[in-house]
């Protein structure tokens, strides 16, 4: 029997993020806003892998993540799979997509850039795949993932 | 060409374009007007040739110009925010000439007024004019812009007219060779560009073992202003000074490159060898701009 599924019961209907870089799963229950939400909610953080060594998880009961969510879930945890559950059945499976623009969700960690100082929307473009880079449309200087903060 | 805020956004085809128009105002086979129109030259951050540059060519195609230097005498200082100064000149002027210290300040213009923004330096990122005056200097010594060997000495990092200027000659062939202090190097985000373009080019401390091979040396100066710290700035000022020494045994068609001002990179006595190049390069500079003015706001020629 898979100890991974031992560890986190199942839902009935929802999503289940799979397969989220370990420790990144608080940021991606940020990013949905799950913690004000009446569903009922399962995490589980380093959980074994034998794919990823460790992993975070997280059961959503009820809710059906929008491919927008599943976008801006991505950038922090590009791994990350999203399974769709009906009836304890799983009715639609799918990798995420690193979206190519990203608008309004990164802070550039440039203090000199002009979206730290004057009030304008960010702009990201992906700029690169593995690692992941993100290049300023303004300031046009590239970071690793790692490196930026995210605001929702 | 709507603006030029980035050689990022400058393809092959615009930069032969603007050069041919560069050569032909220089040669007076064209005489674009501008007359009747105003140009808005802000340099929030003070600068002495772009902006007598640009001032120039303005005076030369026939339109009027109106400028600042630096933010003393205006409203900035009473703490105008930077889109209501731009949104207020754009009300008075046909063209944005604008230098800032903010990176992205530029192409945040852009978005903000409904009239052409050239970008005149934005912080350490862009100055795409002087990247185009660069190119166009390079063409007229090497009459090809083609599978040259550049060599980029001084600070790489900092220096913004590098960072465009690397992109720019992108499209052509290039081999590199960058020679800077470590902690001057030129910056990871310009050598991904290059890796991804599958550019050829090296980082070397010292400029002296490929000098042989060069065409083109292109010489920056170690910019106190960008130094937090006046002691790390003493440190590295002397690392690469430019001697006729150094000059022996490069090729017939070698020029010395140099945005200007220098401080003591290049010495004087360098001037005088047929390998100079730097004070045509200002005067490139004016026809340059001229066509990039003409290009963007569509002057008649």
């Amino acid at each position: 029997m898979n100890k991974e599924k031992l560890k986190v019961d199942p839902i009935k209907n929802g999503t289940v993020i799979d397969h989220i870089i370990a420790g990144k799963a608080l940021q991606v229950a940020e990013i949905l806003n799950i913690g004000n939400s009446d569903n009922e909610i399962m995490l589980g953080l380093n959980l074994l892998s034998r794919k990823m060594g460790k992993k975070d998880i997280i059961k959503i009961e009820n809710r059906e993540i929008t491919k927008q969510e599943a976008n801006s879930i991505a950038l922090i945890s590009p791994t990350a799979t999203l399974i769709i559950i009906n009836e304890y059945k799983v009715i639609k499976k799918f990798g995420i997509v690193i979206p190519k623009k990203i608008k309004n969700h990164i802070v550039c960690p440039n203090s000199n850039c002009i979206t730290n100082i004057e009030q304008v929307k960010t702009k990201f473009e992906l700029a690169g795949n593995n690692p992941i880079e993100v290049r300023c449309f303004y300031c046009e200087k590239k970071y690793y993932i790692e490196e930026v903060k995210f605001s929702f | 060409m709507k603006n030029l805020i980035s050689m990022r956004d400058v393809n092959t085809q615009d930069i032969l374009k603007l050069i041919d128009l560069a050569e032909k105002i220089e040669t007076k086979k064209c005489k674009p007007d501008m007359s009747g129109k105003l140009a808005a030259l802000l340099f929030f951050e003070p600068s002495t040739r772009t902006h007598f540059s640009f001032e120039t060519a303005v005076k030369k195609l026939g339109g009027n110009s109106f400028s600042m230097s630096g933010t003393g005498s205006t409203s900035v200082k009473k703490g105008e925010t930077l889109s209501d100064t731009l949104m207020t000149i754009s009300m008075y002027a046909d063209i944005i000439v604008m230098r800032h210290v903010i990176e992205g300040s530029a192409r945040f213009a852009s978005e903000i007024v409904n009239i052409p923004v050239i970008n005149a330096g934005d912080g350490t990122n862009q100055h795409p004019s002087q990247a185009m005056l660069d190119l166009y200097s390079i063409k007229k010594t090497q009459n090809t812009l083609s599978n040259l060997t550049v060599g980029m000495v001084g600070d790489l990092r900092l220096g913004r007219t590098v960072h465009s200027l690397a992109q720019a000659l992108s499209d052509f062939n290039p081999t590199f060779y960058f020679a800077s202090p470590k902690h001057l190097q030129m910056p990871k985000y310009i050598k991904d560009d290059l890796d991804e373009r599958n550019i050829k080019y090296e980082e070397i401390e010292d400029i002296k073992e490929v000098m042989s091979e060069l065409d083109i040396m292109y010489v920056t100066r170690i910019q106190k202003e960008r130094f937090a710290v006046l002691e790390d700035y003493e440190k590295v000022k002397d690392s690469y000074i430019i001697t006729k020494k150094l000059l022996e045994g490069v090729k017939s068609n070698f020029k010395v490159l140099h945005p200007l001002p220098r401080v003591n990179e290049i010495t004087k006595e360098v001037d005088d060898t047929e390998f100079a190049y730097y004070f045509q390069q200002a005067r490139n500079g004016v026809f340059m701009r001229q066509a990039i003015i003409t290009e963007i706001l569509k002057l008649k020629y």
